[in-house]
Order: C-alpha cells, then sequence, then structure tokens
C-alpha cells in the first residue's frame, strides 16, 4: 500500500466513522436521556437516504432549489416527522421494561419497511451529488479523492459540535442532562419535560434523517440499508458506553478504521472483524469505553 | 412451599391447558392434510425454539437478543456433519448439532454474561451477527444461497429404526422433541436451580450476598437454552431439508423474542401459545386470499400487531385475563386511573 493509497483509506474511514457517530449519536442519546432502546433508529437513516432521492424532484419542481434545499426541507419533515413518532408510539415507553421498547421498535422497523416498500417500491437508487461538490481532488499523480467525501466529513464535524455546544454550554442542554438524571426533580422545578424529552427524540431522528441524505449520493440507496446501520450502530454505542456521546465518537472513529481498513487488507474476515473488536473491548472493559455518568 | 398434594386453582387451569394444547396437538394428525402436518410441526419447532428462550427470559432475567445464532448453528451441522449424499445416523447426528449449538452458547455466554442490561442485549447480537457473517461470507456455509440436505437421517442403531422423513415421521418426532423439553424445562424451573435461577431474575446482588456464585448459574442456563435451540434448529432444518444465513439473522432473533412476548414472558405455556399465535398471524397476513396482491406486504400487518400487541397487551396473551381482572377490579373501585393522576 503506497502513501497515497493510504491517505485515501484513511479519509474513507474518517468519513466512515464520522458518519456512523451520527446516526449512533442519536442512539445513544435517546437511550441516554430517556432510557429507550430505539431498534427503529436504523430505519430513520433509510427514511433520509431515501428522502434525498424521492425529495429531490418535487423540491425541484416546487420551489426549484437543489441539493441543499432538499437538505433544508428534510431536515424540517424528520424533525415533524420525530416530534409525531415520539408522541403516538415511545411516550408511554418511558415506563415499560427494555423488552418491550425492543418488540414496539422491532414492530416500526417492519412497518418503515413496508410503508417504504409500497411508497418508493424495492429498487435500489443512486442520487447525484450536488454539482458544486461534484469534483475530484489529485492526490499524488494517478489517485484523486472526490470533494464530496470530503463534504460528508465536513457536515458530520459541524453536526458534532454543535451537538456538544447545545449539550455543554447551553441552558437547554443543561436541562436535558438534569432531566436525565433525575426526571420528577426537574419537572417539579416547573420545566415541561415531556416537551423537553419530544425534542431531543425529533433532534435524535433528525440527526439521522440528515446523516442518511447526506450519505446517500455515496452509499446508493438499497431496502435494507438501515438495518445494516442499525446493527453497526449497536455496536458503536456498546463500545462506547451506552449513553456517552464522547464515547460514541471515538467508537465510531475506531470502527470506520477497523471496518475501512479490514476490506482493503483482509477482504474475507471483514464482516465478522467489527464484532472481534467488540468482543475484545468488552471482554476488556464490560460497560465499554466511557461510562456515562 | 406449597403443599405437594392440594393444587391450587390456577395450577389445575394451568394442566387443564396443558393436557389440552398437547391432547389437540396428539390428535391433529387424524384430521389435519399434509400442509396442516408442516405448518404444525413448524409451529412446534418455533415452540422449542420459544422455550429455550423462556428459560432465559422469563426463567433468569436475561434478554438474549441473538438466540437465532444456535437454532442456525444446529441446523447448519445437521446438513455439514451429514455425509455428501448418504443418510447420517440420528443417534449421534443429533447429539452432534445440539452439542455444536451448546458448545457456542458456552464460548458465548462465557463472554457475554460480563455484561448485564441492554449491554448484554446488545452483546449478545453483535455475537449472533459474527456467526452470520461467518456462514455468510465464507465458504464453510455456501454464501447467502446456503446448502441443501441431501438425504434425511436415519435411526439405524436400534431394532425398527426410521428415517426421519418429512410429514407424519416427522410430526411425531418433533411433538415428542417438544414434550421432553416442556417437560424438562417445568421440572428444571422447579428444581433448586430453577430456584436459583428466578433469585437471580429477581436480585442477583442478594442471590450473591446469600452465598450463591451467580455467573456458573446462567451460564449453565444459558448453555442449556442454547443446546435447546440447536435441538429446534436441527429439527428445522430436517423439516426444510435446506439452510440459509437468514437462519441466523437478527430478524429471527427478534421474531422468537416476539414469540414470547406475545405469549407471556414468565409462563412455559407462554412460549408455546406465543409461537402458535405468531406463525398463525403470519400466515393469516400472508394468505392471497384473504388481502390478494397486498398479501406482498405482510410485513406491514405483522409490525402493526405487534405494535398493538404492546400497547395493549403489556403481560402477553397469557395475562388477558389478569388484566382484565384487574380493569375490573379499578371499575368496582369507582374512579379509573385518570381521576387518580388529578392534583387535589
Amino acid at each position: 500500500m503506497d502513501a497515497a493509497t493510504f491517505l485515501i483509506q484513511c479519509l474513507n474511514s474518517l468519513q466512515y466513522g464520522l458518519l456512523l457517530f451520527l446516526v449512533a449519536s442519536g442512539l445513544t442519546l435517546i437511550f441516554g436521556i430517556m432510557g429507550v432502546i430505539n431498534l427503529a433508529h436504523g430505519s430513520f437513516y433509510m427514511i433520509g437516504a431515501y428522502m434525498a432521492y424521492a425529495l429531490a424532484p418535487v423540491v425541484a419542481a416546487t420551489a426549484g432549489g437543489g441539493f441543499f434545499t432538499t437538505l433544508a426541507v428534510g431536515f424540517v419533515l424528520s424533525i415533524a416527522l420525530g416530534y409525531v413518532l415520539e408522541w403516538a408510539f415511545f411516550a408511554f415507553l418511558y415506563e415499560r421494561e427494555h423488552l418491550q421498547q425492543v418488540l414496539m421498535t422491532y414492530g416500526l422497523i417492519l412497518v418503515f419497511e413496508e410503508l417504504r416498500s409500497l411508497i418508493v417500491g424495492d429498487d435500489v437508487h443512486g442520487v447525484k451529488a450536488p454539482p458544486l461538490l461534484a469534483g475530484t481532488i489529485p492526490l499524488g499523480d494517478v489517485m484523486t479523492y472526490p470533494v464530496y467525501r470530503l463534504f460528508i466529513s465536513g457536515v458530520c464535524l459541524l453536526l458534532a459540535l454543535a451537538m456538544w455546544f447545545v449539550f455543554a454550554r447551553t441552558r437547554l442542554g443543561m436541562t436535558i442532562r438534569a432531566g436525565a438524571t433525575n426526571r420528577e426533580m426537574v419537572q417539579s422545578l416547573g420545566v415541561d419535560i415531556k416537551f423537553l424529552y419530544r425534542v431531543v427524540f425529533a433532534a435524535g431522528v433528525a440527526i439521522a434523517v440528515l446523516a442518511g441524505m447526506v450519505a446517500a449520493p455515496v452509499s446508493s440507496v438499497y431496502p435494507g440499508m438501515g438495518q445494516s446501520v442499525l446493527i453497526i450502530c449497536f455496536v458503536v454505542v456498546v463500545i462506547g458506553g451506552i449513553g456517552s456521546i464522547k464515547g460514541a465518537l471515538l467508537a465510531a472513529l475506531l470502527i470506520g478504521v477497523v471496518d475501512t481498513f479490514g476490506k482493503v487488507l483482509l477482504p474475507q474476515a471483514a464482516g465478522v472483524l467489527v464484532y472481534v473488536l467488540m468482543a475484545v473491548i468488552l471482554l476488556w472493559k464490560p460497560e465499554g469505553l466511557f461510562r456515562a455518568g | 412451599m406449597r403443599d405437594g398434594a392440594v393444587l391450587e386453582a390456577s395450577d389445575r387451569g394451568k394442566l387443564a391447558f396443558l393436557a389440552l394444547a398437547f391432547g389437540a396437538l396428539a390428535l391433529y394428525p387424524l384430521v389435519g392434510g399434509s400442509f396442516g402436518i408442516g405448518l404444525a410441526t413448524k409451529i412446534m419447532i418455533y415452540a422449542i425454539f420459544a422455550l429455550s428462550l423462556e428459560l432465559l427470559v422469563g426463567g433468569t432475567g436475561l434478554v438474549c437478543f441473538g438466540h437465532a445464532a444456535f437454532f442456525g448453528i444446529g441446523a447448519y451441522a445437521t446438513v455439514l456433519l451429514s455425509p455428501g449424499y448418504d443418510p447420517a445416523e440420528l443417534a449421534w447426528l443429533l447429539p452432534a448439532c445440539v452439542g455444536a449449538a451448546a458448545l457456542y452458547a458456552l464460548a458465548v455466554g462465557a463472554l457475554s454474561l460480563r455484561t448485564r442490561g441492554v449491554y448484554f442485549i446488545m452483546v449478545t447480537l453483535a455475537f449472533a451477527q459474527m456467526a452470520y457473517y461467518v456462514v455468510h461470507d465464507t465458504p464453510l456455509g455456501g454464501g447467502t444461497d446456503g446448502i441443501y440436505l441431501n438425504a434425511r437421517p436415519v435411526l439405524g442403531l436400534v431394532p425398527g429404526g426410521f428415517e426421519l422423513r418429512g410429514g407424519l415421521t416427522l410430526y411425531w418426532f418433533t411433538f415428542g422433541a417438544l414434550v421432553l423439553v416442556f417437560a424438562f424445562l417445568a421440572v428444571l424451573l422447579r428444581s433448586r436451580f430453577g430456584r436459583a435461577l428466578a433469585g437471580i431474575r429477581v436480585n442477583e446482588q442478594r442471590m450473591r450476598a446469600t452465598g450463591f456464585a451467580t455467573y456458573p448459574y446462567k451460564l449453565a442456563a444459558f448453555t442449556i437454552s442454547g443446546a435447546i435451540a440447536g435441538l429446534a434448529g436441527f429439527l428445522f432444518a430436517v423439516k426444510d431439508g435446506f439452510v440459509n444465513p437468514e437462519l441466523l439473522s437478527w430478524h429471527l432473533s427478534g421474531a422468537v423474542l416476539i414469540m414470547i412476548i406475545l405469549g407471556g414472558i414468565g409462563h412455559l405455556r407462554g412460549a408455546l401459545i406465543g409461537a402458535f399465535a405468531y406463525v398463525l398471524l403470519q400466515e393469516f397476513f400472508k394468505s392471497e386470499a384473504i388481502f390478494g396482491e397486498f398479501s406482498r406486504h405482510w410485513l406491514l400487518g405483522m409490525g402493526f400487531t405487534i405494535i398493538a400487541s404492546v400497547a395493549l397487551l403489556p403481560h402477553g396473551i397469557v395475562g388477558i385475563g389478569r388484566q382484565l381482572a384487574e380493569r375490573r377490579a379499578r371499575a368496582a373501585r369507582g374512579g379509573g386511573k385518570e381521576s387518580a393522576d388529578e392534583p387535589a
């Protein structure tokens, strides 16, 4: 492996890892704050990717906008979707056992997948990167790297920073963290905790949808894409420590590296490598790298 | 301790239900056609599979979300250990398949039981995915296409041996296995070992404080559960004569969890009822006679049914009676839940 190939694989690892982080952060947030295991989280990623495919013509026809307008429209729609879903399916789950949460969200996956099949069909689709970002950057003499992949990494980093800022530096973030520690106490201090949870849930959904939309031009859009992402994100969340955003970031980057280089160096074992990594880490630290406080 | 000679009313109800259920299964071949026999065999295989998970979830309080791995390994072992085109000897093939699943369960359990709660759910899922990718990606498992079982196993060691063919022979064999597994688990859960598991489920810390090393108990339960799941996998491979990686997929792990939750956790008969209800629901939504073209989207109906059952039946089908009784009691006290929550 020469230097340029190595650099490309490193960039790919980074981009994949950051994308995983975006999806996994919503999963770990919803678990850490509301205590809900949301198996349907991968479906939001899938919905995002299909939005990027199906919304683009609609947005172009009505608003005349391109890729970025589609992103904005999708983001707004996904917040609304998250808000409604929380109200309809999740609000009563908080007091139930984990087992029932698993069951309910498993049911939601089936519903989302079949609705997707009814509305847009079961074909594989490609999504074009916007012309502004369609170029490539030369690396060395023969290699090039697509600008769009750098754009994905940039978007993910920006969102990660924004998330950190909201949680660590704002009053809203403080209230949310307090709510995760002691729900009743925060409620009795006059905070509308139900509304707050609904907002956090909607934000988690919106981030996963956004990740799906941004990833669509690279990964293409296909049935079942949400489920493969979901399982990997579980691994990320478990390695990082459930509920820990910092852990999710580190674990996602680690898995990005292991998976990307695994596919290059050990193609036969690539599928298993990630799980071996998880087993090893859990043997060493049974509660993940960072345990949420 | 209850007095063994006097059965409580609820015990009598349980026994009556079981006698009825197993009696109906024993008499079913008199009326069922070949399709019905096949369907009933499938239900019984899933019931064995669900019972194995119930030992973990309902008996020990360990939620395993990767149980399909043991099922799939039992099934794959059946095909891989059968010699090419000749039938294998049932007397060693069956123990070998069950043993393979048990061995994998021992390894997975030894590692994943170091974690607890949600971590355990996710770790068992990840180990199942690992097994899935091994059969999916390596030449061993024949990839996505799966492998065919060319000859059904034959019991030749004892006089009066038979070939474990599809149809009635397999039906009776599966029925026998189901009764044995049910009886075994019922006895196991009532034994000292089972009581220790129940103690771990309710309060593991207190069990440790009373001097039980809980880890070996949990590991033993996990291994037994994996072995029984392997038995179900063996039967499934013999029934279909074919295995593919989907037998290890997390969809199946989810489906078997749904069976026991649908039936009602904490009761062995819940696993029976759940397997029955799940397969029949699936057949219902898949039926072209009822839904026509739309039967292609049968998962939509399953999804909504699952969601509705979580929302409306928190104690499963077994718990419907209790739920109704509680509601009646609440109504009798006058004033529903809403008024109780109103601030004064």
